[in-house]
């Protein structure tokens, strides 16, 4: 299997490369269309800011190529608030994959929400062997709005969508790559998806 | 429901963990990695590596270390001790680390906080804060805790919170290596007034003491070392006594 994470300058991605590794896969990483195109699977990574995140997918023409793909994409935090329509982050328009928009938190909590929070209502292949109320890894200011695209929804202040579902298009706010062992079988889920 | 968190700390010099760790099953207990595998298998939430490193020899080794940490284990790591600058952090977070802990520096030049949390985000970066009583004051330290400085603890943390950090490690002195309990006072005064995670640290003696710094201290974490170095509180059964007082951990 051919494994690609996007490599686009944003943020720590050797961690989801070591992730896989512990799966028993090689994971590329890469921007370079051709080794993009032709993998079977791919990651889409981000932490930081969105606006400077989708100038830099921008410079090297990803944000065309990335809505084009066909084989399973999955985007985690950042990534896949970048695949939304738009985040209130930098007042950026994102890719326009799953169709919601991405909020900040109100003050009501604490903002951003670091630590070990549950997922639940899962919905999807995606989630196969994972029980509700699962706990996952979460750092993140701005969240997803609920759509008919959520396959998972989180309480923090409010009930928002923690992992999102268009086509082969998957989305997931938390971080399975430092989720413990249940954080590393959705991974190994993705594979098999 | 975002739970309460479990962080182990560990000190590090050219690598190698040190003040002792008397786990039982452990063939190596200098080896940060096989420690802190153990530690995430055994439930604790997130590590902080400490690397009270002297030279840039030793530094450099530290910097295989969190390569090799990242490698394997699978819950998120802070690393902190002697971070002054941009390329520092981009170095350690290129090598797997998920946040930094700047201290001195942060006073020293209180523009660093801003410049790691626009390059590499908020959620990278943790400020730690030494401080103690004077005269009924909390006063910020330097270097360890060994330098006073005039600087107001709460102030301080407020200008932090403004200049981008994602966290606040507060550790008092005047509780730390005591076992007489965490600092609760100030902690949710620091909770109160910021809207940024708070983790406690310094005092933790027995499980009691996790309890009320989550509820009295309105801590979002707590941070111990010895503790749990020696096994005097095992980390399965502090999480199971949290659960029981109603505090939300990960089970």
């Amino acid at each position: 299997m051919k494994l690609v994470i996007i490599d686009y300058g944003a943020g720590n991605i050797k961690s989801i490369q070591f992730a896989f590794n512990r799966l028993g896969y090689d994971a590329i990483l890469s921007n370079n269309p051709v080794e993009i195109k032709t993998a079977d699977r791919i990651i889409f990574p981000g932490v930081g800011e969105a606006n400077s995140a989708m100038k830099k997918l921008k410079e090297s023409k990803l944000d065309e190529l990335i809505p084009n793909l066909k084989q399973p994409v999955l985007g985690i935090c950042l990534g896949m608030q970048l695949m939304c329509q738009y985040t209130e982050e930098g007042d950026t328009k994102g890719l326009g994959i799953f169709q919601t928009n991405v909020k900040r938190f109100s003050n009501s909590v604490k903002v951003p929400q670091m630590g070990w929070n549950v997922i639940k209502e899962l919905k999807s292949d995606l989630f196969k062997g994972i029980k509700e109320n699962e706990y996952m890894y979460l750092v993140h200011s701005f969240y997803a709005e609920h759509c008919n695209e959520t396959i998972a929804a989180t309480d923090y202040g409010i009930n928002y969508a923690s992992a999102l579902q268009h086509e082969n298009f998957y989305g997931v706010q938390f971080h399975p790559e430092k989720s413990s062992v249940a954080g590393e079988h959705i991974l190994n889920n993705f594979l098999t998806l | 429901m975002l739970t309460k968190r479990i962080i182990p700390c560990l000190d590090i010099k050219d690598g190698r963990t040190v003040k002792g760790v008397n786990f039982v099953d452990l063939r190596d207990a200098g080896d940060p990695v096989v420690l802190a595998k153990q530690y995430a298998d055994l439930g604790a939430d997130e590590l902080v590596f400490l690397d009270i490193s002297a030279t840039l020899e030793e530094r450099a080794t530290v910097l295989d270390m969190v390569l090799h940490v990242a490698e394997q284990v699978n819950i998120p790591f802070t690393v902190g001790g002697g971070i002054s600058n941009v390329e520092h952090v981009d170095a350690l977070l290129k090598c797997g680390a998920d946040k930094v802990s700047i201290n001195s520096s942060a006073i020293k030049r209180p523009e660093l906080i801003n410049e790691l949390a626009d390059k590499f985000g908020s959620q990278c970066v943790v400020v730690a804060i030494d401080a103690k009583q004077i005269d009924g004051k909390w006063k910020v330290h330097l270097a360890g805790g060994s330098i006073p400085t005039e600087m107001d603890l709460f102030d301080w943390a407020k200008e932090v919170e403004e200049r981008g950090a994602g966290e606040i490690l507060f550790t008092s002195m005047d509780h730390d290596g005591t076992k007489n309990g965490f600092a609760n006072n100030a902690l949710a005064k620091l909770s109160d007034e910021l809207n940024i995670p708070i983790i406690a640290s310094g005092g933790a003696g027995n499980i009691k003491h996790f309890i009320d710094t989550f509820k009295e201290g309105k801590a979002d974490a707590a941070l111990a070392a010895s503790v749990f170095h020696f096994g005097e509180i095992p980390i399965l059964k502090l999480k199971q006594e949290l659960k029981k007082n109603n505090i939300e951990v990960r089970l």
